[in-house]
């Protein structure tokens, strides 16, 4: 009987400080962002529960279907983790991936008092379970509501190369709070899928720019969808969720009268504005131009002076 | 079917619902003498920014001083797909639309979503599957994805996609293959009257616990979402 003692346990710091969190997969951020051998997983790759119907299109499985879920502890004290592989199929939502999530959900709310990370990394819906995926991202976004109004606090943690596109971006857009990091886009229709749907005059999805001004994470964090940044490190992340953790409160009818308003002042706003450049503008951000190139360091400062935030509205 | 034909053929004992522009809004007159909220989408609109808050407007304005259940008409686009709506952040105001609704649903005000036209991806996620029920109406066609662009990204032909699409309901669309899925709760019958078939529905409402993925295993539709999510919930509860 040794249960972990905060000021005992060790973690290795330097090498989570060390870490893209965009490069690393989702094993290692989920081990670089625990604490030391704390995590413990539920149905790994060893139980091989693959998805049925990728073989239908001759592709080929991955023995966890591209999700890590399971338990640890964070700064000693218990969490529940989900991490999506973006290097599988683009983290993408099929049956047995989101039904892993929805279990681990349905647990934190039956347990109440344990929050929930969730490391997305997902281009949406996988295609070729389309329905399943669809379904399992509104069984989801049920799960992580009643989960929340239980009293649980649902982070989600942003910056993989898939970034968080499609129904991930619904989910986000239900956790209690979210940490971005640059790389970090949050959208539902992805460069691509607008383009080839409105045409190159309305998104050319090839000018990156443009992609990560208008989806990316410093764009997210300065109109107050996400509430922390952090520089492209697992450690940032590791930060930015005990933060996140001491801020969140508990879900209620006023968050989400609270969210309206604080989504109709978004339109209000910023809903004549042409560019992610004119929003910052309208921020009374001065040479708005230079904020993709500003460092994290400097970017954190800028964003936590502008102060917008889903706090209490989410 | 339009939406004046479904309103008319839902409600026969009076309805105020409006459509401006494809977003639908009012209240109708039940069976049972009490009033229900109606919400919607019509016309196969696109989901964006601009309705999306205003439907979660009329859904939160209504709690607290109106009761009854909640409809969600849907005859919707996929979500409006621009560089405006995802420069403000499109996923916030689709998940505030459906979290209202989740919520509503949670506290005492039942919410069945009535797919009657066409919805997808974003949209469908917003406004029907954020109900607790989801009701087909014959003729309806969602569509999670397209078989053309489903063609595309696969890059397997559609005759070879129409030939897979027969042996599973996992990808294809239609109400039929969302029905196994778990994801239609029932598809009504055009034969019986639809007040009947609301009133029926209404009386034998299911409590608020989401039974989708159960109900996609008894029909076959997803065999194995049911007992992973069991399974690690029961991992999770008991891990120390």
């Amino acid at each position: 009987m040794t249960a972990p003692i905060k000021h005992t346990v060790q973690f290795p710091a330097d090498r989570a400080r060390a870490t893209s969190f965009n490069e690393a997969s989702a094993r290692t951020r989920v081990e670089l962002l625990l604490d030391a051998g704390s995590f413990v997983e539920f149905i790994g790759p060893t139980a091989r529960e693959v998805s049925p119907h990728l073989k239908i299109f001759d592709l080929p499985e991955q023995f966890d279907d591209g999700i890590v879920v399971g338990r640890g502890r964070l700064d000693g004290s218990p969490v529940l983790v989900a991490a999506q592989e973006g290097r599988f199929m683009g983290g993408a939502f099929g049956e047995v991936h989101g039904a892993k999530l929805i279990g681990l959900l349905r647990a934190a709310r039956a347990l109440s008092s344990i929050p929930l990370l969730i490391l997305f990394d997902t281009g949406g819906v996988r295609l070729q379970e389309a329905n399943a995926g669809e379904l399992a991202i509104a069984e989801i976004m049920r799960a992580v509501m009643e989960a929340r109004a239980a009293g649980v606090k649902v982070i989600g943690l942003i910056g993989g190369r898939s970034g968080c596109y499609g129904g991930g971006g619904l989910i986000a857009g239900c956790c209690s709070a979210l940490a971005v990091s640059e790389p970090g886009r949050i959208a539902v229709s992805g460069p691509e899928v607008i383009e080839t749907n409105r045409g190159v005059e309305e998104f050319d999805s090839r000018d990156r720019a443009l992609v990560w001004r208008t989806m990316g994470g410093k764009h997210r964090r300065l109109l107050g969808a996400a509430d922390a940044f952090t520089d492209d490190t697992v450690e940032g992340f590791r930060e930015a969720a005990l933060e996140l953790l001491g801020l969140v409160g508990a879900f209620d009818l006023d968050r989400l009268k609270a969210e309206q308003l604080r989504l109709a002042d978004r339109l209000r706003s910023f809903g004549g504005c042409e560019d992610a450049i004119d929003i910052w503008t309208a921020e009374g951000i001065a040479q708005a131009e230079t904020i993709p190139e500003l460092p994290a360091d400097q970017f954190i400062v800028l964003a936590n002076n502008i102060g917008r935030t889903s706090r209490d509205a989410r | 079917m339009t939406l004046d034909e479904i309103l008319a053929s839902l409600f026969p004992d009076g309805h105020d619902v409006k459509n401006d522009n494809g977003v639908v809004f009012g209240t109708a007159n039940l069976r049972s003498g009490h009033k229900a909220l109606v919400i919607g989408v019509a016309d196969r609109t696109p989901v964006g920014v601009d309705a999306a808050i205003r439907l979660s407007a009329h859904v939160l304005d209504s709690l607290g001083h109106e009761s009854g259940p909640i409809f969600v008409l849907v005859d919707s686009d996929s979500q409006r797909m621009s560089k405006r709506d995802e420069l403000l952040g499109l996923n916030e105001f689709l998940a505030h639309l459906a979290k209202s609704l989740i919520y509503a649903d949670m506290n005492g005000r039942p919410t069945v979503g009535i797919m009657y036209g066409h919805s997808a991806a974003g949209a469908l996620l917003a406004t029907g599957l954020a109900t607790r029920v989801l009701v087909g109406v014959p003729g309806a066609t969602p569509a999670v994805m397209d078989l053309p662009s489903m063609a595309k990204v696969t890059k397997l032909s559609m005759e070879t996609l129409q030939q897979k699409a027969k042996s599973t309901p996992v990808f294809a669309p239609g109400l039929a293959n969302l029905s196994r899925m778990g994801a239609v709760h029932l598809t009504w019958d055009d034969k019986v009257s639809l007040p009947d078939q609301l009133a029926t529905l209404l009386a034998e409402m299911p409590d608020a616990h989401d039974r989708r993925d159960i109900l996609g295993k008894e029909r076959g539709g997803r065999l194995k979402a049911a007992e992973i999510a069991e399974r690690v919930r029961d991992l999770a509860l008991h891990a120390r």
